[in-house]
């Protein structure tokens, strides 16, 4: 039983990270229509960027914030020279548009950092665990938690407070309408995807904590597609519910089906909740139910 | 050839979609300042089609203007994009009302007040509320399940949220009870009356259109094909039988007849 509550517990708060990361992923898809492939790369670069800050002497918190500016022009510069004048082409052409993308992050990120797996040095963290009632977690968990969570708190309120959150979701829910109010969709294109740069990065430097930097990070960051596909490809909540529930089922994969194969059930096991997902309920827990534009 | 009298003028302009598609065929119009003007015709006609060639929404539908000119207030806006000339102060309220279904009522009126003076929100909201008080005791309901005509006042209203110069209205009586259709042309009259708001409506329903508007075009397959003051439309025998439904005994009569067809060819020629 303390084994459950223990990796449960774990679970919500590594899938709170990737809600965040998911959550950048759907305000693409919401905002522009792109499937956006990339995703685990976006995160992988944060993961090094807030690294690199850390490594040159910034405290954590002044890492992370570099990290957040650093995401933002990132992502207003690849819609900018990748994704804007593809506005209006083929669906399959931007999502093999973002593979491509994905190819030239990794081989950015492999010529800048290496490939050797490096870690935050000194630990930002603390490595003793607290008690939570019966359950004991590590500090690395219950601050990325904190993190995560304040993070999507902030960008809640954003969405719904702010003119800028306004026209995004109205974009999201009727393109030409909003045009029609004089919102231009190009300044929410490179909106969403600098929130998507920026919810991504934090994400990935958060990962990177827990897991140490290498390539790995970008695999974990490839879980949002799980997640959103669990959620709904359309919902910020779904991406959310969806990013938290992969978390708990990835962890209690590992905790229990491991020890039954060679190992990797816990890299597979989201994948397979997918293609269930995909079968049983296309359109995920909160999805809207309404048909693709093209 | 600039008008002083027009604030809108729309001189022969062909419009194409994917670039084969001719659908507007030389329309010219003209929309004085503070006037409401009309613009009918029966289904495929092209008139959504002109109102999009005016805001600039066309280029988005993949549409083109090839020939002719748009000016509005002396200047031309024929290739200015979408924002460029909502920013002007034209704005289009699309056909089947198109809100924000996810948003509430209030939040799709902030919507409409993106690029306005953020001190002056509730300026703007007061307004919207006063022209349509029911919008106000129903601010906080998500907009995807207000009823048709609720929906179409919170279209109207979110247009008027950008504090416009010129309302380019598709079809607002479209799908609505007759009781509401009412209602909301007359809030278009006064919106035209005490705000100084030039008003473009497109309308299938032209008894309603030729009761508010002072002068109005009938547009057939990309043409104009009639045009003149509202009160002379509404006595002209063609636009009797063909647009209000009436012959000359003024009894109701089915629209598709056998003459339609002889008369029509006769406004093309
Ligand atoms: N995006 C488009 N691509 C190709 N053809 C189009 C497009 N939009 C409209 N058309 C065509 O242009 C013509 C005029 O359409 P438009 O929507 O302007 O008519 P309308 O007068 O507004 O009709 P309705 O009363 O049905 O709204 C129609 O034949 C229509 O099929
Ligand atoms: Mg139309």
């Amino acid at each position: 039983m303390e084994t459950f509550l223990q990796l449960v517990l774990t679970g919500i708060m590594v899938g709170s990270i990737y809600a965040l990361v998911a959550l950048g992923w759907v305000l693409i898809y919401k905002c522009s229509g792109v499937l956006n492939l990339a995703m685990g790369e976006l995160t992988l670069i944060g993961a090094y960027v807030s690294l690199t800050f850390y490594t040159w002497g910034l405290p954590f918190p002044l890492a992370l914030l570099a990290t957040l500016i650093i995401g933002a022009i990132l992502g207003i510069l690849t819609e900018r020279i990748f994704l804007r004048r593809l506005i209006g082409e083929p669906v399959l052409t931007i999502i093999m548009v973002t593979v491509g993308l994905s190819f030239f992050f990794r081989g950015l990120i492999e010529l800048i950092w290496g490939t050797d797996t490096r870690v935050f040095h000194p630990p930002v963290f603390p490595y003793e665990p607290v008690r939570l009632g019966p359950v004991v977690i590590g500090q690395v968990y219950l601050w990325s938690f904190i993190a995560a969570l304040a993070l999507l708190g902030i960008l809640a309120a954003f969405f719904r407070y702010t003119r800028w959150g306004l026209a995004m979701q109205a974009m999201a829910d009727d393109e030409m309408a909003a045009m029609s109010l004089g919102i231009s969709p190009k300044f929410v294109y490179a909106a969403a995807w600098a929130i998507a740069f920026m919810a991504a990065g934090v994400g990935g430097s958060l990962l990177g904590n827990i897991n140490g930097v290498n390539i790995s990070v970008g695999y974990l960051g490839l879980l949002v597609l799980p997640a959103v596909v669990l959620g709904g490809l359309n919902s910020i909540p779904g991406a959310i519910v969806g990013g938290i529930i992969i978390g708990v089922l990835q962890n209690l994969a590992g905790g229990y089906l491991d020890r039954f194969t060679p190992g990797g059930v816990k890299e597979i096991f989201p994948f397979v909740v997918m293609t269930l997902m995909l079968l049983i309920k296309p359109y995920g827990l909160f999805g809207w139910v309404r048909i693709e534009r093209v | 050839m600039a008008d002083g009298g027009a604030m809108l003028q729309v001189n022969n302009i062909e419009v194409r979609y994917h670039q084969v598609i001719l659908v507007l065929k030389g329309v010219s119009l003209k929309v004085p300042a503070g006037g409401i003007v009309a613009l009918l015709g029966a289904n495929g006609a092209g008139k959504s089609t002109t109102l999009k060639a005016i805001s600039g929404l066309l280029k988005h539908e993949d549409g083109q203007i090839t020939d002719g000119s748009i000016e509005f207030m002396g200047q031309r806006i024929d290739r200015k994009s979408a924002e460029e000339i909502a920013a002007m102060g034209i704005i289009q309220v699309l056909e089947g009302r198109r809100v924000f279904e996810h948003l509430t009522v209030e939040e799709n009126l902030r919507v409409g007040a993106h690029h306005g003076d953020g001190r002056r929100l509730s300026e703007r909201l007061e307004l919207v509320y006063h022209y349509f008080p029911h919008l106000r005791t129903i601010r906080n309901r998500v907009a995807g399940f207000c009823s048709g005509g609720e929906q179409q006042m919170l279209a109207i209203g979110r247009a008027l949220m950008t504090n416009p110069r010129l309302l380019l209205l598709d079809e607002p009586s479209l799908g609505l009870a007759p009781l509401i259709v009412r209602e909301i042309m007359e809030i278009i009259t006064r919106l035209n009356r005490e705000q100084g708001i030039a008003v473009l409506l497109v309308e299938q329903n032209a008894k309603l259109a030729l009761e508010i508007a002072q002068h109005a075009y009938v547009l057939e397959n990309g043409r104009v094909v009639m045009e003149g003051p509202a009160a002379a439309l509404r006595d002209n025998p063609d636009i009797r039988e063909f647009y209000l439904g009436l012959t000359e005994m003024g009894a109701r009569k089915r629209f598709r007849e056998a003459k339609w067809y002889k008369r029509r060819k006769r406004w093309l020629t």
